[in-house]
């Protein structure tokens, strides 16, 4: 086969993307700017700040989602260098326990937290039983950033972790040999080095963090509003489609904004391509 | 050494955290006891009320269906895709990928949601809407998967099989096949455990009465916890991990395999 | 001579339970070109990342200058190394790469400007100061390297096999620039490769090393001209090397004939290695060598033939300027000077010289 007929093994996906991913976006925009009349209007995307409910949800998603976005990256940066530092033949095995959570079903994760957390749940019975005070933290923003947190972890984790296995060892001995201490390594080299990987991992919380809807609604109980809440009840509830839409069109904006930082920094596709 | 115990134990910290909740619905699972989180003696009537309850049988059904018929369609397009797109110029590379990434980037629920919007203007909103909405989100992992294996693979050993006398057809099986065939199967595992952990799509695209099992969880979980979930996230925890390790075991195993083969011959 | 620099004190290193190094010691002096050479995992590189700081020995000391260094940490040692890889850090630009260890050490911007620049002539690639890492040659990224080392004035630059990822070219051309720079910096250079002839061409001194074990330390000419064993014979050059005995001083007896040398005081009757190196072996008429053989091969080199001769049940290496056609009947000499004799290996220290190729 031609190079040129090999091309047309692409054709189904090529009608598939244009089909299933470019024409739904379409529909996104088409909705987001004009009115239940079908009018040409910017009211839907105005609306995202201009309504009480909407800032307030998009400030409080951004928040969770920054809050939960360092945290992850705080907790993961540390482990990934443990994981790589690891000098045992098992390493990958190690690697691949720590990777196993994120492939438990979304859905069963949350469940397992909604039970540790709840009112009289695992972690109250326990406290009782021991005597101490019940801690109320189910329906609360904290309860939304811990689950976020369980979900996405392994998200922040394996970027990072993949571009740290990238240092040469002969790099670090190299910075030695030239006189660098541990803490000079760690800010001249390992870090600029792993910088794509912390970026995309910044992104793969970021983004899922920003637009979750189902943590806050089982971990929060309908009384943590993220943005990707008043989305939910614009399609589901409301049948407002036009808000709705106007909504995950600047949602659209962060995403791409954010694709457009990766790209910045990961030329060669490294922290996506392990996806 | 106090490194080497602090990062142990920082290890074993982040461990605990991972599965500790994990852990706990296993053990609850087996719980006799009507205050549910109170131990109260071993018990398997929940696995047996899961397998009677009609929602869950009937969710975990549907999953069971779109999952594979997903993932085996996904890997089709995908596969084809990819053969195509190495062929390709960079610059129409460029742009395939680009589009492949959106999918992969994109905020689920804008995904679900754009989706949506275009379905229930030419159908009603089912099991089909669900299957489609599962193959788009599943292609680009095949491609990313199959991809660089098929970069790896060198073009001049699939021509001098043309120059041999191979058809096209043939020597693509005899040459490119077996060289692309653990990035099929990866991109094709990839796109199981994919299709089972969606949520967001699939609760935008699908229609009333069709459910998998992450919608029927999130249906249930607002109202409260049944025992019978437990018993059910335990099943599929197992599963999931038997699927894993097949995935990585089986290739490995093979790789082995075949180097003490290599061994033998030399 | 000039006074001790550096000095290995019965060290010994093993890993994961096999030795690597066993009680060796060592000397290097003041600015000496010293080249560690030998086939891979002889523990050359051992020897040198001990120096480096990147190991820490099993037992004994290392001393630089009388100053026990076996515990400091390789930043606060004054010497810098030259990697096999090149090891430039690939987020800098080549001014940065080369500004690093000045900048650790707080010089001047002024000061490193006037270094990166002088270090940039010094390696001839003046005016790379931002180009990138990936944009250089491995033959350029190498010379960044040395620059990179040099900056820091260290009293011993440390190489590891910096010209094996060279092609043949660029590595002669290499060899030339080192021994300038050695010239030009005044400075120790401890050396390590498996490549016999960058060891002969560059180094003061040649420590050949096998298992663990040094098996002869001296100048290239006695290395080469008078090995002291059958290894360093056989690893300096391909050699002819044969069992024989010495039946007396000054008379060998190899392949069942007897032939005249200079050697003396092995004793009578005892077993030995000769060596004989291709280009000493004479093919004269059949009659007037001391054995007489058939031409097997022959193999246009440049500069000589390479032939294989069939003796006496030996298949002798032969360097000649004739051209002597495969199957001619030949007769081989060899003068007695030009006969080496060596004792068979008795010691452990020598045994493992049977182990390697």
């Amino acid at each position: 086969m031609s190079k040129f007929k090999q091309q047309f093994l692409a054709g189904p996906y090529l009608i598939w993307i244009v089909g299933f991913i470019i024409l739904p976006m379409l529909m996104i925009v088409y909705y987001a700017f004009t009115n239940a009349d079908g009018g040409f209007t910017f009211e839907y995307i105005t609306a995202t700040f201009a309504s009480e409910t909407n800032r307030k949800a998009m400030i409080l998603s951004l928040q969770l989602g920054l809050i939960c976005t360092g945290i992850c990256l705080v907790l993961s940066y540390p482990l990934a260098m443990i994981l790589n530092n690891m000098q045992i033949k098992n390493q990958s095995f190690i690697v691949f326990i720590f990777m196993l959570p994120m492939w438990m079903n979304f859905m069963l994760r949350i469940l397992a937290w909604k039970l540790l957390l709840s009112k009289n749940g695992v972690f109250n019975s326990i406290l009782t039983s021991l005597g101490f005070e019940r801690i109320n933290i189910i329906n609360t923003p904290a309860a939304v950033v811990l689950g976020m947190v369980y979900d996405f972890l392994p998200f922040m984790l394996l970027p990072i972790y993949n571009s740290m296995t990238r240092i040469r060892k002969d790099w670090i001995e190299a910075a030695k040999d030239l006189g660098a201490g541990s803490i000079t390594i760690f800010f001249k080299i390992i870090v600029p080095l792993t910088v794509s990987g912390i970026i995309s991992g910044i992104v793969m919380v970021f983004v899922p963090s920003l637009t979750s809807f189902a943590i806050s609604q089982v971990l929060g109980g309908g009384q943590v509003l993220l943005i990707g809440n008043v989305i939910e009840q614009d399609f589901m509830q409301g049948m407002q489609w036009n808000a709705g839409s106007g909504l995950s069109f600047v949602l659209m904006i962060f995403v791409i904004a954010s694709m457009a930082l990766v790209n910045l920094f990961d030329k060669d596709g490294e922290g996506t391509a392990i996806w | 050494m106090v490194k080497k115990c602090a990062s142990r134990l920082y290890m074993f910290l982040i461990f605990l955290f991972l599965y500790l909740p994990i852990i706990v619905l296993i053990i609850l699972s087996f719980n006799n006891s009507k205050t549910r989180v109170v131990w109260g003696g071993f018990t398997l009537d929940w696995y047996k009320s899961c397998f009677q309850d009609e929602k869950i049988m009937s969710a975990f059904l549907t999953t069971i269906q779109i999952t594979f018929l997903s993932a085996i369609l996904s890997t089709l397009i995908g596969t084809l895709a990819a053969i195509g797109i190495s062929a390709m110029k960079k610059r129409q590379q460029t742009i395939y990928l680009g589009a492949t990434n959106i999918p992969l980037l994109n905020a689920d629920i804008v995904t679900g949601i754009s989706m949506m919007l275009l379905f229930v203007k030419f159908m009603d909103l089912g099991f089909v809407t669900v299957l489609v909405a599962h193959i788009t989100f599943s292609i680009p992992y095949v491609i990313l998967n199959v991809l660089p294996k098929l970069k790896a693979c060198n073009r001049s050993t699939y021509e001098a099989a043309l120059d041999l006398g191979a058809s096209p057809l043939y020597a693509f099986y005899k040459v490119t096949w077996p060289e692309i065939r653990p990035g099929v199967f990866s991109g094709f595992m990839m796109a199981i455990t994919m299709s089972l952990d969606d949520f967001s799509i699939t609760y935008f695209t699908k229609g009333p009465g069709v459910n998998t099992l992450s919608t029927m969880l999130y249906t249930e979980l607002k109202k409260g916890i049944k025992p019978e979930l437990y018993a059910l996230s335990t099943i599929l925890f197992f599963a999931v991990l038997f699927i894993l390790l097949l995935g990585n075991v089986l290739p490995q195993k093979k790789a082995q395999r075949a180097l003490s083969k290599q061994q033998k011959d030399l | 001579m000039s006074k001790h620099l550096i000095d290995f004190i019965d060290i010994s290193k093993s890993y994961d339970g096999s030795l690597v190094l066993d009680e060796l010691n060592l000397y290097i002096r003041e600015n000496e070109f010293l080249t560690l050479l030998g086939p891979s995992g002889c523990g050359k590189t051992t020897t040198l990342r001990l120096l480096g700081g990147f190991e820490t020995p099993d037992q004994g000391r290392i001393l630089f200058d009388g100053e026990d260094i076996t515990n400091l940490p390789a930043n606060e040692r004054k010497l810098n190394t030259v990697f096999q890889k090149y090891s430039l850090f690939p987020h800098m630009s080549i001014a940065e790469n080369i500004a690093f260890g000045l900048k650790i050490s707080k010089k001047s911007k002024a000061y490193i400007n006037d270094k990166i620049k002088y270090a940039l002539k010094l390696v001839n690639l003046d005016g790379f100061e931002n180009r990138s890492v990936d944009s250089l040659s491995g033959g350029q990224q190498q010379r960044i390297a040395i620059a990179r080392a040099i900056v820091n004035e260290p009293k011993v630059l440390l190489l590891d096999e910096p010209l094996g990822a060279l092609d043949l070219k660029l590595r002669q051309n290499m060899q030339y620039e080192l021994m300038r720079l050695k010239e030009e910096l005044g400075i120790t250079f401890v050396y390590v490769t498996h490549d016999q002839e960058e060891a002969l061409t560059m180094s003061d001194t040649i420590v050949v090393m096998n298992q663990g074990y040094i098996q002869q330390i001296g100048t290239p000419e006695m290395i080469y001209n008078e090995p002291e064993n059958a290894f360093v014979a056989d690893f300096i050059g391909h050699s002819n090397i044969i069992d024989g005995v010495m039946l007396d001083d000054r008379l060998v007896e190899i392949l069942g004939v007897k032939m005249p040398c200079v050697d003396e005081g092995f004793g009578k009757n005892k077993p030995v290695d000769v060596v004989i190196r291709p280009e000493d072996v004479e093919l004269v008429d059949p009659a007037d060598g001391y054995m007489e053989g058939d031409v097997t091969s022959l193999i246009f080199k440049g500069v000589h033939y390479e032939l294989d001769v069939m003796a006496n049940g030996y298949e002798w290496l032969v360097h000649t300027t004739k051209h002597v056609p495969v199957g001619t009947h030949v007769g081989i000499r060899v003068t007695p000077f030009n006969i080496q004799i060596m004792h068979k290996p008795e010691s452990s220290d020598e045994k493992a010289v049977e182990i390697d190729e």
